[in-house]
């Protein structure tokens, strides 16, 4: 393991890393408690909400049940990014070859500006300082953001995670984790697996026993490969301090460079964002023709007056069209909203992107027709602006849940627009697996179309116009005869004949959560045919009838 | 006497919008207006260009048990009106097959729809998108967004619908080819192109306690546009034994 590590260690990498990005971008301090919110889910807290036990995928009821005075922000994307490309801008004097890898996180190669600094502890100390001296002048005090971590080690993958692990709140330097060259395998043993972030094969790992990467990292690789297929090779090389990738000896194709031109110039971030998700559907379309995907790319603006931003983008998983635009945005609203210094004097009149490292594109299997089509990208585009109009959270659609009553096998959730794919949600699951757990006692298809939200009381009288009862045994009392209405609360006593009872079948009787006092439901269903060809389906709960359905 | 002054035209024209041009680039104001761009643009290239559309290929395909009463598939850009008991299984059986090739659903405001029939009946869930009821002044730009997006798009409002907000969906319907289905029997202030009662059911499967409900006779009676006017009348199972829409 170890002669591989250092015949293929990853490239020496520094990364800087500002926690709690989120809140430090919308101007919330760490010792105030507070979490922002994205699509009904907490993704980030300051250091105070979480000392509450606060944490981040919690819904916001949990989330305020613990800490009732959080303060609350919804998620602001590209403040997040206009705010970060401060930073990454103050970073630039250290070197020209920064990577950004999302609002909040940077990289860039040692190698280079090590040699400028004097050494790595140097290196790391004044990167530390510009970073903090950047974020003094955001956010106005250095009482009102957390800091940042910096980490150094042999490849993208440690470094990360050595970033992560440093304490951002010692600024000068002595905060920062460096993992000393060859020093990779031993950082990462002991880190628990989930650090891989698959949770389909962190999850397989944790139940066959391998709970830390050293215990995954020492399986031979062959193994891996035959068991986990290319997935579990990358993660297993993360595992043993490799890149995550083997080489690929392919140099990038010369052609492959996209560019616009606009004129006359544009000065509005949301023209150009719109020219770019065109544009970057050209380079997708190009990468893709020639089989590859794209993991790190340049994007490049110039203006009238010769100005030049050009930032390189990587994500580790691969670059969508729509991810790409995405970045578009952010770099340009960070560069044209920013602080007057650095803002561009005149429109932008040019616009390139250039792949700047490709893999081999092995990832996202594609629908059958190519991927999101235009009827899927639009019905998004509707939903988005559907939500704009009525509310956040009026725009839903179906998630299997499973379950005994036709009303709760699918459930209804948010829509949520997923970035760089359409919104066919591939990991939304509509409906039941093949393997999934069978629901015995679940009413039989077909099912009724219309099951009320409000079911309405009704009275099932038998022939002698006593009311149907269903014993212990789940045995009605006597055939049902009649469906009546119960009187309206205001109204006359009087209601009508009622439906008669022309076909019955059932009851079937259910007990669902028999070990839970507080859950426990005893019901007894019945479908019911009335004269007029009408099928409905009357549940029995608390000694009470209602109509739960119809067969509409 | 001396000819009455003339005042130049310009003047008590309304001032120019153009007058800090230089003179030579002011339009003559006697002049005609300027004539309408002679070059078109892409868009309008296009849509000169475009091969003839069939109307073959301006329906969306509906399952074979339906073909008697839509031959040919479910004509693009119509309005259809379904009421009576049964008409959400029928309206999903209409949808069925069109999901199936790509075509999303939007449903607004329908509380009651169940999902599961609709997941049974072979609707295609992932692309099945409910809005709830927007309150009725907001009701009309949110149909008419969905309208535009979305081939299928029901609705069973509980409100009135205003006269206006009814006439202006129909005309974006028939522009994006899009299929509006209005459930229910409350009233729809515009002609509907074509209206779908379901009437006179008949379930077999339940016997005195045994058995289950298992499949349904329905008769539906199809009136509109180009139709005779006694309307065409069709009998369906809904659904049939294998929990199918089929014909009977």
């Amino acid at each position: 393991m170890s002669g591989a590590a250092t015949v293929d260690a990853g490239v020496r990498t520094l990364v800087v890393r500002c926690p709690d990005w989120p809140l430090t971008a919308l101007g919330v301090g760490p010792l105030q408690p507070a979490l922002v919110l994205a699509s009904g889910r907490v993704v980030a807290t300051t250091p105070a909400a979480r000392e509450a036990g606060v944490a981040r995928g919690q819904r916001l009821r949990e989330a305020q049940f613990r800490c009732p005075e959080v303060r609350v922000l919804e998620r602001d994307d590209s403040r997040e990014a206009r705010r970060f490309e401060v930073v990454a801008a103050a970073l630039e004097d250290v070197t020209p070859w920064l990577e950004a890898w999302r609002p909040g996180s940077c990289a860039f190669g040692v190698r280079g500006p090590v040699r400028l600094s004097g050494g790595e502890v140097n290196l790391v100390g004044r990167t530390a300082r510009l970073v903090v001296a950047a974020l003094d002048d955001l956010v106005g005090s250095s009482a009102g953001h957390p800091g940042c971590g910096i980490g150094v080690a042999d490849g993208r993958f440690a470094a990360g995670l050595a970033a992560g692990a440093a304490d951002a709140s010692v600024v000068d330097g002595g905060g920062a984790v460096v993992v000393p060259p060859g020093g990779v395998p031993a950082f990462l043993a002991p880190l628990p697996v989930a650090v891989l972030g698959r949770p389909a094969l962190v999850d397989v790992l944790v139940r066959l026993g391998l709970d830390t990467l050293g215990a995954f990292a020492a399986l031979p690789a062959a193994d891996v490969v035959a068991r986990f297929g290319a997935e579990g090779r990358d993660a297993h090389r993360l595992a043993s301090g490799m890149d995550g990738r083997p080489p690929d000896p392919r140099p990038v194709p010369p052609d492959l460079e996209v560019s616009v031109a606009f004129d006359p110039p544009v000065e509005r971030v949301d023209q150009v964002a719109f020219a770019a998700r065109s544009l970057s559907e050209a380079l997708h379309g190009r990468l893709s023709d020639s089989g590859l995907a794209c993991t790190l790319v340049l994007i490049e603006a110039e203006t009238e007056h010769g100005e030049r931003l050009a930032r390189r983008w990587r994500d580790e998983g691969v670059l969508g069209p729509g991810a790409v635009a995405d970045r578009v945005r952010w770099q340009l609203e960070g560069w044209l909203h920013g602080p007057p210094a650095t803002r561009p004097t005149s429109g932008i009149t040019r616009l390139v992107l250039v792949p700047d490292e490709v893999v081999p594109a092995t990832g996202r299997q594609q629908g059958f027709w190519g991927g999101a089509s235009a009827a899927d990208e639009r019905a998004a585009r509707a939903c988005t602006r559907v939500e704009g109009l009525v509310g956040p959270g009026s725009v839903r659609v179906p998630e299997w849940r499973g379950g005994r009553d036709p009303g709760e096998c699918l459930a209804l959730v948010p829509f949520v627009r997923r970035d760089g794919d359409g919104p066919g949600h591939p990991s939304r699951v509509v409906a039941a697996g093949a393997d999934g757990p069978p629901w015995p006692g679940a009413l039989p298809g077909p099912l009724p179309a219309a099951v009320h939200v409000d079911p309405a009381t009704v009275e099932v009288r038998d022939a002698a116009g006593r009311m149907v009862a269903v014993d212990g045994r789940g045995v009605l009392s006597a055939p049902p005869h009649l469906l009546l209405s119960p009187p309206a609360p205001g109204g006359s006593a009087a209601t009508g004949a009622g439906d008669r009872v022309v076909a019955w079948a059932g009851p079937w009787p259910l007990d669902e959560r028999w070990w839970d006092p507080r859950r426990r439901r005893r019901s007894a269903r019945l479908q019911v045919v009335a004269a007029d060809g009408t099928a409905r389906l009357v549940v029995l709960e608390g000694g009470v009838w209602r109509v739960a359905a119809t067969y509409d | 006497m001396a000819a009455p002054h003339r005042f130049p035209a310009s003047l008590l024209a309304e001032p120019d919008p153009f007058d800090d041009l230089a003179e030579e680039e002011r339009a003559e104001p006697g002049a005609e207006p300027s004539r309408p761009r002679s070059v078109p643009t892409v868009g309008e290239v296009a849509s000169r260009t475009r091969p003839t559309v069939l109307a073959v290929e301006r329906a969306l395909p509906v399952l074979p048990a339906l073909a008697g009463l839509f031959p040919g598939g479910l004509r693009r850009g119509i309005t259809i009106g379904i009421s009576g008991v049964g008409a959400r299984s029928l309206a999903i059986a209409m949808m069925v097959r069109a999901t199936a090739t790509g075509s999303w659903i939007a449903v607004v405001g329908d509380p009651d729809l169940g999902l599961a029939a609709a997941a049974g009946q072979g609707l295609a869930m992932e692309r099945l998108v409910v809005v709830e009821a927007p309150d009725p002044t907001g009701w009309g730009p949110v149909v008419a967004t969905l309208v535009g997006a979305f081939d299928l798009v029901m609705v069973a409002p509980r409100h009135r619908v205003g006269a206006v907000d009814a006439r202006r969906l129909a005309a974006r319907c028939r522009e994006r080819g899009s299929v509006l289905f209005h459930l229910g029997a409350g009233p729809w202030p515009d002609r509907l192109d074509l209206r779908l009662v379901v009437g006179a059911a008949t379930w077999t499967g339940p016997d005195a306690g045994h058995g289950r409900l298992w499949s349904r006779r329905a008769g539906v009676t199809a009136s509109g546009r180009g139709m005779e006017s006694t309307g065409r009348r069709t009998e369906l199972l809904l659904p049939g034994p294998d929990g199918m829409t089929g014909g009977a």
